[in-house]
């Protein structure tokens, strides 16, 4: 698709050019993912997060279709029949912790991912449809995940729906119908659990649908690579596979290792202990947090203590929430420094790990209950990653001195090993 | 366009959250938040060697069946499991007749209805039934306890940070209210008909001391003797076990599971070797 050498689709068995000639899907594939797809030579591990992000939706797909056969989506039976779940269905434990889990691990490499994006500026042109999408992608995970959280129908399930759903009832005027309207009623009851659960049976596959657009815009211009020069001829690719696949498969297994270690020996590790009771909505629990891949954001929405003359507290933390998230869609063109990887870009770099330190800081504080000292190092935090985005990329791309880039991505390479370019 | 923009945008959030941070903190220094009796006086919960700590660690049946036993003696007057079955008490290791004779001997009878008349009315519990509620519902819950009801034990220990540890230290932790705490909060005096315990997050807590003496509970032979320490450590592996009943299965599967795992990524490292051993990447 991408490059002319790319390696044809030669099918030898009669039978293959049979299908090949009929519905070439097979050609497809190897152009997709397999020798067909030539990609930079140079690609370190960090590349590795697009395909564990595709098996992580995958996991998550088997078991949570797994569960859905045993899941009741009732506000009376729904907490009962996770136990069901947990107790009575044969390796019915492990399907639930996979799927909590796995949505942990989901998170985590995708948020690896999104950083790669960052340091090496793979949103920069021709790369920002791809970059579009991913963004498009990361919204769909958070409903996806955020819907999930309530099906159980434990206190935090519940809790977090009414905060959630309530930040919509923070836009003046409309707010509190369109609450109602989310919710089916006037606070979460069955009507919002059934339509949760309805949602994130189906969005899941139209995550499935994004990502494939995601890999086709990707596909068209090529993978980007640790130097940020672009491919210049053959020398400085490999085909796909064997390998990316080789090396994914690699991957993947460290990825299996660590998540089996969650699912199997820590498995509430990461959830909260508040969401073994069932939802009560008589008893509000002390401390209302969502899953800790949402914190940086509980914590943006939360920095937000004074109102700005006639706009609410409540509505600036709403707003800016959203906007921490919706303003990566204008990055290609905040950060219109020609340079893409941050291995030539010296300020660049040292900002990229403020901001890193930063968004761990806002995880933290967005865990951490609604209280001084949190709420005040969550402002400065908060102000930072606005100001980082927002006034600090283009100031660096406008001031900035860049390194020397290599001649070509051979070049780099060989360099690396002590050899000058043939 | 697009900068421009996006620097008012970024004044705008970054600034209000700069001005809002120092009216913040000029508030916090000028006026400091006011110290609470929660948060001096809570504490964590003691920590417990049970058997079942750690990646390797098993159910003791033994203590599991003590546990049961001062369940059914003393929780189980107020305390529901309604996510368990008579059947699951096998893995205490119990045998089918064992099982059998505890839930035909179950104190509260299983809610069903009359098969003659149709009338609610009770009936000897079977091993398939959950362990039926101590109270019909929650309002008799309520009324028979000074209005707290008592919560279902069943997940219990999954439902506190460091639930089985909780479980043991709360059991454990009655005490006087201390004169310092009194001292320095003299507005926070337990309320009459709740029980001082630091281990219970807003310290006072509605149920009285349920383990009160050695010998509570009477023990069957070779078993510990039953102190209020040694009750409190069985009840709170029971639960653990009630919360948790598949562990003993998933850690054996885990272990399994990343044998498997780590021979399987060791051949995919050497075939990852292998495939660009003669390309300099």
């Amino acid at each position: 698709m991408s490059f002319p050498w790319a390696n044809e689709y030669t099918p030898k068995a009669p039978l293959m050019q049979w299908i090949d000639a009929r519905l070439p899907l097979p050609r497809f594939v190897y152009n997709a993912v397999g020798a067909g797809y030539p990609v930079p030579r140079n690609l370190n591990f960090f590349w590795n997060f697009g395909v564990l992000s595709g098996l992580a939706l995958m996991i998550q797909i088997v078991t949570g279709i797994v569960m859905a056969m045993h899941y009741g989506a009732n506000e009376l039976v729904a907490f009962g029949t996770v136990e069901h779940v947990m107790r009575d269905v044969n390796g019915g434990w492990l399907m639930r912790y996979a799927h909590a889990n796995g949505a942990s691990f989901f998170f985590i490499v995708v948020y690896l991912h999104i950083f790669r994006g960052l340091y090496y500026s793979s949103y920069k042109a021709p790369r920002e449809m791809v970059w579009l999408l991913g963004l498009v992608i990361f919204l769909l995970m958070m409903a996806t995940a955020f819907m999930g959280y309530v099906l159980p129908w434990g206190q935090m399930s519940y809790w977090g729906a009414k905060v959630i759903t309530g930040l919509f009832g923070a836009i003046p005027v409309v707010g509190e119908p369109i609450q109602t309207w989310l919710l089916g009623g006037f606070a979460p009851g069955n009507a919002a659990l059934n339509r949760f659960f309805s949602l994130h049976y189906l969005l899941p596959f139209v995550i499935a649908g994004v990502i494939i657009l995601h890999i086709w815009a990707l596909h068209i211009p090529g993978s980007s690579n640790p130097t940020g020069v672009e491919v210049k001829g053959p020398q400085d690719t490999v085909p796909f596979h064997p390998y990316y696949t080789a090396k994914d498969g690699f991957g993947a297994g460290i990825f299996f290792i660590l998540l089996a270690i969650a699912v199997y020996f820590g498995p509430n590790f990461l959830g909260h202990p508040d969401n073994y009771i069932e939802a009560n909505p008589l008893s509000t629990p002390a401390h209302i947090v969502p899953e800790w891949y949402f914190w940086p954001f509980y914590a943006i929405l939360r920095a937000f203590t004074f109102d700005f003359f006639f706009i609410p507290a409540k509505l600036l933390g709403v707003l800016a929430m959203f906007a921490s998230i919706l303003l990566l869609f204008f990055l290609p063109w905040l950060d219109n420094s020609p340079v893409r990887s941050g291995n030539y870009r010296p300020m660049f770099k040292k900002f990229f790990w403020i901001l890193i330190a930063d968004v761990l800081v806002l995880g933290y504080c967005g865990g951490a209950p609604a209280e001084e000292p949190f709420v005040m190092i969550s402002q400065v935090a908060s102000a930072y990653y606005f100001a980082h985005f927002l006034i600090i990329l283009p100031l660096i791309a406008a001031f900035e001195k860049p390194l020397p880039l290599p001649g070509s991505i051979t070049e780099a390479v060989l360099a690396k090993h002590g050899q000058a370019a043939e | 366009m697009v900068r421009i923009g996006a620097f008012l945008v970024g004044l705008f959030f970054s600034g209000w959250l700069l001005v809002s941070f120092i009216m913040g903190a000029v508030a916090y220094v000028s006026e400091p938040p006011a110290p609470t009796a929660e948060k001096e006086f809570h504490e964590h919960p003691k920590q417990v060697a049970f058997s079942f700590n750690g990646p390797l660690g098993h159910y003791d049946k033994a203590q599991l069946q003590r546990g049961f036993q001062v369940f059914s003696e003393v929780c189980a007057a107020c305390h529901s499991l309604k996510f368990v079955s008579f059947r699951d008490l096998a893995d205490l290791g119990y045998n089918e007749a064992e099982v059998k004779a505890i839930a035909k001997n179950w104190k509260i009878k299983t809610p069903d209805i009359d098969p003659k008349t149709g009338e609610m009315a009770g009936r000897v519990p079977v091993p398939s039934d959950k362990f039926p509620k101590p109270f019909a519902n929650n309002v008799a819950a309520a009324a028979a306890n000074n209005n707290a009801i008592p919560p279902d034990l069943s997940l219990m220990t999954k439902a506190r940070h460091d639930g089985s540890n909780y479980v043991y230290s709360l059991l454990t932790g009655y005490q006087a209210q201390p004169a310092e705490l009194l001292q320095k909060f003299p507005d926070v005096k337990t309320p009459a008909g709740l029980h001082y315990n630091p281990y219970f997050a807003n310290l006072n807590l509605a149920m009285a001391p349920p383990l009160t003496a050695e010998g509570q509970v009477t023990y069957g032979e070779g078993q510990p003797k039953p102190t209020v320490d040694q009750m409190a450590q069985d009840v709170a592996a029971f639960l653990t076990w009630t919360a948790e009943p598949k562990m003993e299965n998933r850690k054996s599967a885990g272990i399994a599971v990343l044998f498997f795992l780590l021979v399987a990524t060791a051949l995919a490292y050497m075939s990852y070797r292998n495939v660009w051993a003669e390309t300099k990447h």
